[in-house]
């Protein structure tokens, strides 16, 4: 079981978090024309890569903050977690 | 009777309790402080059991974890429990325990034929020869080989034993209380750091029970019992025994097993049988020792061949002689240990060592006390059936190719040393990759990947002196990280004898003309000719030969086999061991209760289980009750003797014609404030939600961004920055964490928090055409009128005291209102509800009516929002804005969901207008169509319409738009029913929706 470090709570196991997928993606603005491919690759085409990874996760039974967390998808190692708003340097 | 095996005295048994035990069917006498192999071994039972694919005779082989044979049916306390190794289960008063894996009797078992067909069943025979016909598959061969393999039996009662699950979290943890684990706890307990001490075993001190050494002019137990001791009084230590760490996970996650109750008659009153332990710990010691291997030579596996490490304990903890005729057969120093013991105790052993001219202190001790030794000798086959009666031996070459002349001699039993295999396991789940150390023929611990470290034994160290001082070191300097204490620590000064080279050896050729089995691995009946034919077959990774021969696949996980079959991979494939490579190591390390893993989360406990404040009162109503996600709904109130049907019906007809008042306290509810609140409601829902004024609810619709309806509800603005959010009972969890994600994500620039008040409120649905006179007498200061709350309208009233809120909403597509008030006054609402009502014939109704008001109304819920629906296959489209964003649009654009034919919602009546249609059922255009039929359509949810008198359905119909007037079958395989239908409106009520407004 991972642990994960909250940059809100501090270290808490995986199951108090839900899992949200890669933080990369950013959603298109609102009522702006988007192509079908661009649409396609943010609802639906993932990377899946193995080895560092940007993701999201919410700490669900905690402080319900979404956060970002950079993990290794291969080892499992969690290198650094940032605040939703925080920019990944 | 005598325990004809048992030494006058010694051993660490407690020889003033006496227990009575059986096995199968036999009463046998042990002591406290046996397990159920060393007291059978004291008695002379050496067969227990047959093997698994020859029903071969088999015995005891270890006296601990790696045991392969002996696993018995346990019986305690009026249960039954499988697989248990005799060799770890403790001795109890009354315990009764069978043999597996052999018919009619252990003595005589009909599946030992398998033993003489052995030439038919080599490696991958299974694979091979059930492959046809294929017809036979289930009818012949699967039953067959079900019958005949297999060792217990599970129980098929209800286990009534408890488990627990514990989270803990340490500065240290320690895996094994050897030599390594004591010094390494002690360091750091003296360091001050927080210390767990594991042991798998009832007896703390690994090795230093049986290993002839000195500690600081102690024994070597005594100086294990002085530590424990010590350590038990630190209040930052817990020293725990008879717990297994089994696996090693993520992130130092360590899981420990802990049999609390196992070695006593029944589980003492307020405690568990088992207690998982997830374990978080900063450091990991792995301290876990290593385990003899044995040498393979022919009928290895006769009862009576052991590991010399199993007989020289069962002689110094249990006082059991194992034989009074042993031979010691070994490759390095550890068997003169066991043969010097049993001659300490008047029984003369005869040592055979493969080495030439082995010279060291304990061989010199062997010689002075007269044993006699015979070196350059192996053991080529054990004789006898049931038990070892004598042993072939010869003389063998310098290559250990070429065999002397083989000689007969009686012995008993035969005691093989092999060397000595690290336990790696925890070290190889941490991710630590393995090296190979050639010195000791076996693999250790490489880098380390996780907060591990490996000491001792485990790490192929076998020095004792070494390992204290390592040891000492390593808890010291690890704990002194963690609380910056820095105790000197003066290590004891070590007494042992230093060992001399091992031999390089693990496998007895064939004689000429010989056939004998030679086995790998004892449980699965893997022999070196089966790993021989693997190999023959191109089979090369060594992961494929293990599935194919199930080398190390039993549930001893080849702890004894493993090594030796690498060996023989890598001398057939002239490889070295590590170029050939090890399987992986997976948790758990020794089989672990389903029951443990479970924990307390069975039955009831599976899942919370939330009761809305007026529970009591449906309770004390004839509510029969149903599971809605989490929550316990009322389904309907039972009238004599109703059945659900006919409960149902009378309550929808009432709500039709009188009042009904309804419990959705279970829908989920979600509080928004801020001055953005209504920006983010349009960027939420398909609708649009600027204009909504204050005092009124919307219906709404949210989408996911795949255009996928999410969930609906009505949402009412409380106040100019203030909304009150309704979801379905289903998705309130997911619908704040979407809310959140967008808020915290993606548009952090609104203002707007959000937080769930579910629990918060109570809610009663009151409905029919009777509802606003009711409602009138409830709060009678306010103006109820249509035009004082409209339909969708909102208003704050006091209900004799109590704040409520009235949302004049519907679910039910009649004249309808929903009061809520704190939830503490829920109960106190519902009872003054059915008491004002009671002049206006009101009757609760549960969820049964509340489904069949909804479907014949058309109004859709989570069968037809099922996460395959878009807003037009639900007639929702009305509702989805041209002239804004939202969340999901641009994917509403997909060809597929602009198709002209797209799937919609329509109703369903039998033609018949008698036969109910059952859910799921498929909408087909010919009945009689040759499968695969295709499917134009499923039925969503039925009813018995209370209106029309008939069975209705909802169906999401492929072109459902233009098939209106259709005639169809429904057809359900399952149910086997094939339904002529006609295609109708999926508004089968007041289409104009004329009530919700009256």
């Amino acid at each position: 079981m991972l642990y994960i470090n909250c940059p809100h709570c501090g270290m808490r196991s995986q199951n108090e978090f839900s899992y949200g997928g890669d933080a990369s993606v950013k959603r298109p603005e609102l009522n702006k024309e988007v192509s079908d491919q661009e649409w396609d690759n943010f609802v639906y085409n993932r990377k899946s890569l193995r080895g560092k990874h940007l993701e999201l996760w919410q700490h669900i039974s905690g402080c319900r903050q979404w956060i970002k967390v950079e993990r290794d998808t291969a080892t499992h190692e969690i290198f650094r977690t940032f605040k939703a708003d925080e920019e990944v340097a | 009777m005598t325990q004809a095996f048992r030494i006058e005295n010694g051993g660490l048994i407690n020889r003033d309790k006496k227990l009575s035990f059986k096995f199968n069917g036999k009463t046998y006498f042990g002591y406290e402080g046996d397990t159920l192999a060393s007291a059978l071994l004291a008695n002379g039972v050496h067969l227990v059991g047959r093997s698994f694919k020859y029903h071969r005779p088999r015995g005891f082989f270890g006296a601990g974890v790696d045991e392969p044979y002996a696993v018995v049916q346990l019986f305690r306390n009026g249960e039954t429990e499988p697989n248990i190794k005799a060799t770890e289960q403790e001795l109890f008063e009354g315990l009764e325990a069978k043999s597996v894996n052999c018919w009619p009797s252990v003595n005589f078992d009909i599946g030992a034929i398998n033993n003489f067909l052995k030439i038919f069943l080599p490696a991958g025979f299974y694979y091979k020869t059930f492959m046809w016909p294929k017809s036979f598959w289930y009818r012949i061969y699967e039953p067959f080989i079900r019958k005949a393999a297999g060792l217990g039996v599970a129980s098929t009662k209800h286990d009534k034993e408890r488990y627990e699950h514990k989270y803990e979290y340490c500065d240290l943890l320690i895996a094994g209380s050897g030599p390594s684990g004591l010094a390494g706890a002690y360091a750091a307990a003296k360091n001050g750091a927080k210390v767990i001490l594991a042991e798998d075993k009832p007896r703390f001190g690994g090795s230093l029970l049986t290993s002839d050494v000195n500690i600081g002019n102690k024994s070597g137990k005594d100086w294990a019992e002085g530590i424990i001791a010590e350590l038990k009084t630190m209040p930052n230590v817990v020293v725990k025994n008879r717990s297994q760490i089994f696996g090693y996970y993520d992130h130092n996650m360590l899981v420990m097993s802990e049999k609390v109750s196992d070695h006593l008659p029944s589980t003492k009153k307020y405690q568990p049988n088992k207690r998982l332990w997830y374990i978080r710990a900063k450091e990991v010691l792995i301290s876990s020792g290593s385990i003899e291997r044995p040498i393979v030579f022919g009928n290895n596996d006769t009862p009576g061949v052991m590991l010399s490490s199993a007989a020289k304990e069962y002689l110094k903890v249990y006082g059991v002689l194992v034989g009074r005729k042993p031979l010691v057969f070994t490759n390095n120093d550890s068997g003169y240990e066991t043969a010097i013991e049993f001659k300490k105790h008047g029984v003369d052993p005869v040592v055979l060592d493969s080495r030439k001219n082995p010279d060291s202190e304990i061989i010199d001790e062997a010689k002075n006390l007269g044993i006699n030794i015979k070196n350059s000798h192996v053991v080529v086959a054990a004789q006898g059936y049931k038990k070892v009666k004598s042993a072939e031996i010869a003389s063998i070459s310098k290559d250990k190719k070429q065999l002397g002349k083989i000689e007969n001699i009686q012995c008993d039993c035969i005691c093989v040393s092999g060397f000595w295999t690290p336990t790696i396991h925890l070290a190889s789940q941490s991710g630590n990759k393995t090296k190979f150390k050639e010195e000791i023929d076996a693999f250790v611990p490489g880098q380390s990947k996780q907060n591990e470290i490996t000491l001792g034994a485990a790490n192929g160290v076998f020095s004792l002196e070494e390992t204290l001082k390592t040891s000492f070191t390593a808890g010291g300097e690890l704990s002194k990280k963690i609380t910056e204490n820095d105790n000197e620590i003066a290590i004891p000064n070590v007494v042992e004898k230093k060992f001399s080279q091992h031999d390089k050896f693990w496998c007895v050729p064939l004689p000429k003309g010989k056939n004998y089995k030679r086995f790998l691995d004892f449980q699965n009946d893997v022999a070196v000719s089966d790993i021989e034919i693997a190999l023959r077959e191109g089979y090369r990774s060594i992961e494929h030969v293990k599935r194919y021969t199930t080398l190390g696949m039993a549930t001893d996980q080849g702890k004894t086999s493993n090594l030796n079959g690498l060996q023989l991979v890598s001398e057939i494939e002239n490889k070295v061991v590590p170029a050939v490579g090890h399987t992986t190591f997976r948790p758990p390390y020794t089989p672990v209760s389903i029951g443990a893993i479970v924990g307390r989360e069975v039955g009831k406990h599976s899942k919370p289980t939330r009761k809305s404040p007026m529970h009591s009162w449906h309770e004390k109503n004839n509510a029969v009750f149903v599971d809605a996600g989490v929550w316990l709904r009322p389904r309907y109130y039972k009238r004599g003797n109703e059945n659900l049907f006919e409960g149902s019906k009378r309550e929808a007809k009432n709500v039709r014609t009188n009042v009904g008042v309804c419990d959705v306290t279970t829908l989920g509810k979600i509080d928004i404030k801020g001055p953005d609140a209504a920006e983010l409601l349009n960027r939420v829902y398909t609708n649009a939600w600027l204009k909504l004024p204050v005092g009124k609810a919307r219906y709404g619709v949210m989408l996911r961004e795949d255009g996928i309806v999410m969930d609906d509800g009505t949402t009412t603005r409380i106040s100019e920055n203030h909304y009150h959010m309704t979801t379905t009972t289903a998705q309130a969890a997911n619908v704040l964490s979407h809310l959140e994600y967008y808020l915290q994500l993606v548009w952090p620039e609104l203002n707007v928090n959000v937080v769930s008040t579910t629990e918060q409120w109570a809610g009663a649905a009151i409905a029919g055409p009777k509802s606003r006179d009711l409602l009138q007498k409830l709060f009678p200061n306010y103006d109820l009128s249509n035009e004082g709350l409209p339909f969708m309208g909102y208003m704050e009233g006091d209900l004799f005291g109590v704040k409520a809120r009235i949302f004049r909403i519907s679910f039910s597509g009649e004249l309808a209102y929903e009061v809520n008030v704190e939830s503490d006054y829920g109960n106190f609402m519902w009872e003054k509800i059915m008491e004002v009502g009671e002049e206006f014939n009101i009757q609760p109704y549960g969820t049964e009516a509340l489904s069949t008001l909804r479907i014949e109304m058309g109004h859709v819920a989570g069968s037809e929002l099922d996460g395959r629906t878009i807003p037009y296959d639900n007639a929702l489209e009305g509702l989805v804005s041209k002239n804004k964003d939202f969340i999901g649009k641009r994917s509403l654009l997909r060809s597929a969901f602009t198709a002209e034919d797209r799937q919609r919602i329509v109703g369903v009546v039998p033609l018949d207008k008698k036969t109910s249609i059952p859910e799921g059922s498929h909408l087909v255009k010919d009945d009689k169509a040759q499968l695969p039929n295709p499917k134009l359509g499923h039925i969503s949810a039925s009813c018995w319409s209370v209106e029309h008198d008939n069975p209705f359905s909802l169906a999401i119909l492929k072109d459902g738009k233009n098939m209106i007037g259709e005639k169809l079958f429904a057809m359900s395989p399952l149910k086997n029913k094939v339904i002529p239908v006609e295609i109708v409106s999926s508004h089968y009520v007041d289409p104009k929706g004329e009530r919700v407004r009256s």
